[in-house]
């Protein structure tokens, strides 16, 4: 089994319309992780069954016991993370504050403060409506560790991958080069960028390149909207020969991208006749490169 | 006035916006714009101009002193984040997943934890002619874009106290991230496209922003791509829609060579005017 990632720097790229035609194109032989578990989109045009989504627990928030604590102050005045202050002669964490560090439960003399786990979000397993397995996840607003939930969205989607025995996994990862980018590299065997011809789009794909570098990951790049300023888009191909990384290919700007997925729809589904062989080639390529 | 233009889905035309409306309000009021997607900021693509200051922000993480360590490994039960283990007798730090809680340093009984200061990332200060600018950058393979962010806001209140309108262009999304950048705002701008992915991303940052009871206003970008399920909901929920920017290939492609678009597209011009007017309105 080989596990491909898609990422893309900056957002809006098309970089889930690509994974959609992608997984389309190899509906019977892949499993598709939605790893942009903070706005995980996928969903919307693989349309899963409904199934109940698994509570993820991750992290702790502090909670006070008013009636135990005696306003000694001591663990406000160690919170590195301004989380607790004083309301009306009793001490409090704001939640959205709390780091989830547990000092302040160590050091309270009297044991006031409680470190329940939080419920950071739930992931689902569910048959997509082109057959393959689509696992995603719903990160909480505002939580932490959302690189956790993305290990747990990866860990079983590969178990259920190997049930299923399929060849490839194909992971949608999350925009930035931040904790769930880092977290969704781990195992990897290729990624595959996909950027635009914009400043915007080359600046944030240095940036997302110098990371996987770190981790000495191939990878090969496909730049949409090449066509929007051939310039730039030429500017990107200078900069994959210079680090190696392999062409995938130009797509031209095209009104079907929006429209696709306003109807929910893959890019094949849209038209077929345009769309199939350029995604075929493109995975023709990713499958000679692994 | 602090304004946080935010939006669920990456790409939706954020940092266009957060720009464009700087370098017009600038015009007329003492305005800065912060860059506050510190993972992948595009700010300076568009805005260009002359550096004013640059800082080094700094972390603490947690050295080992291998001579004062009595390898009692309470350490490593006491993080929260697993970044302290055992190994025989080493206690190896793991930089990366520290979160700078010092309870280690602070309670180790041997003092052998002290913190030192490693880089988080940048913060540059930049003026195009009345519009200041910053920009902050977080060091490629750090994880946690939080603490920059706070560092940065923190720079903001040195520095720019006195500017009538504060921009903050924030990360994508809706995790701690974006949190931190749009909590401390008076009023958020979510900017979404009407297509299934906009929309399905704008009602989680709505959620956000009223959990945090903030008030807030849309503005709908790419407008004429996608259907109307988008103004179904504003309508519905009775968010209002400041301005709309048509989809034109023009703008894509002004945006691709990185140009500002006002001076050039009258619509655009005509968004920004009523969003300032709006923005009046409030104070
Ligand atoms: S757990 Fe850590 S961050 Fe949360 S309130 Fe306690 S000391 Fe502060
Ligand atoms: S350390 Fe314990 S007793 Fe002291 S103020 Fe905090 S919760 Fe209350």
């Amino acid at each position: 089994m080989k596990e491909i990632v898609i990422l893309s720097g900056k957002g809006g790229t098309g970089k889930s319309s690509v994974c959609s035609a992608l997984a389309h194109i190899k509906k019977d032989n892949i499993l598709v992780a939605d790893c942009d578990v903070d706005a995980a989109d996928l969903h919307l045009i693989m349309a899963p069954e409904n199934v109940p989504g698994v509570d993820f627990y991750s992290g702790i928030i502090a909670e006070i016991d008013a009636e135990k604590c005696i306003a000694c102050g001591l663990c406000a005045q160690k919170c590195r993370f301004d989380a607790i202050s004083l309301y009306e002669g009793k001490y409090r964490v704001e939640p959205l504050d709390c780091e989830g560090c547990a000092y302040c439960h160590y050091i309270c003399p009297v044991e006031a403060i409680a470190i329940p786990q939080q419920n950071i979000g739930n992931y689902f397993q569910a048959e997509s409506r082109l057959g393959f397995t689509l696992v995603h996840a719903r990160l909480n607003i505002g939580a932490e560790n959302s690189g956790k939930l993305v290990a747990k969205v990866k860990s079983i989607a590969k178990e259920q991958c190997k049930k299923e025995g399929k060849d490839f996994m194909l992971v949608d990862g999350s925009p930035g080069i931040g904790c769930p980018v880092i977290s969704s590299l781990s195992g990897v065997d290729y990624v595959v960028l996909v950027t635009e011809a914009t400043y915007s789009g080359l600046s944030d794909l240095e940036r997302l390149w110098t990371l996987l570098d770190m981790f000495k990951l191939p990878g090969a790049c496909i730049v949409n909207k090449a066509d929007i300023n051939p310039s730039v888009a030429s500017e990107i191909r200078k900069f994959m020969q210079k680090k190696k990384i392999a062409d995938l290919g130009d797509i031209p700007y095209s009104e079907d991208f929006p429209k696709a997925i306003a109807m929910g729809r893959t890019l094949i589904e849209e038209n077929e006749t345009r769309w199939r062989p350029v995604f075929e080639k493109i995975w023709k390529a990713i499958e000679e490169k692994i | 006035m602090r304004l946080a233009i935010a939006s669920g889905k990456g790409g939706t035309g954020k940092t266009t916006l957060a720009v464009n409306l700087a370098l017009k309000a600038s015009g007329t009021m003492k305005t800065v714009l912060a860059d506050l997607d510190v993972e992948e900021p595009n700010g300076s693509i568009f805005i260009g101009g002359e550096t004013v200051d640059e800082k080094q922000v700094y972390r603490y993480t947690p050295a080992w002193n291998q001579k004062s360590c009595s390898l009692c490994g309470k350490c490593t039960s006491w993080c929260a984040y697993n970044a302290l283990i055992k190994l025989g007798e080493i206690i190896l730090v793991m930089p990366n997943l520290c979160h700078s809680c010092y309870a280690c340093s602070e309670l180790c009984p041997d003092g052998a934890l002290p913190m030192e200061a490693s880089p988080l990332g940048t913060i540059r200060h930049f003026s195009r002619g009345k519009l200041d600018f910053t920009e902050s950058k977080l060091n490629i393979g750090l994880e946690q874009a939080a603490p920059l962010i706070k560092q940065s806001l923190n720079y903001l209140d040195e520095n720019f106290k006195d500017h009538d309108l504060q921009i903050l262009d924030s990360p994508p999304g809706t995790a701690c991230s974006m949190m931190e950048a749009v909590r401390s705002a008076d009023y958020v701008i979510l900017v979404t496209e009407p297509t299934p992915f906009g929309l399905h991303d704008l009602k989680l940052a709505v959620e956000t922003v009223r959990q945090l009871e903030l008030p807030f206003a849309v503005v709908i970008n790419r407008d004429g791509i996608g259907n109307d399920e988008l103004d179904r909901y504003l309508k519905a929920e009775e968010i209002a829609v400041w301005a709309r920017i048509p989809h034109q290939r023009e703008i894509a492609e002004l945006y691709s060579r990185g140009e500002i678009l006002f001076d050039k597209v009258a619509a655009v011009d005509d968004a920004l005017s009523d969003i300032l007017q709006r923005l009046e309105g409030l104070s």
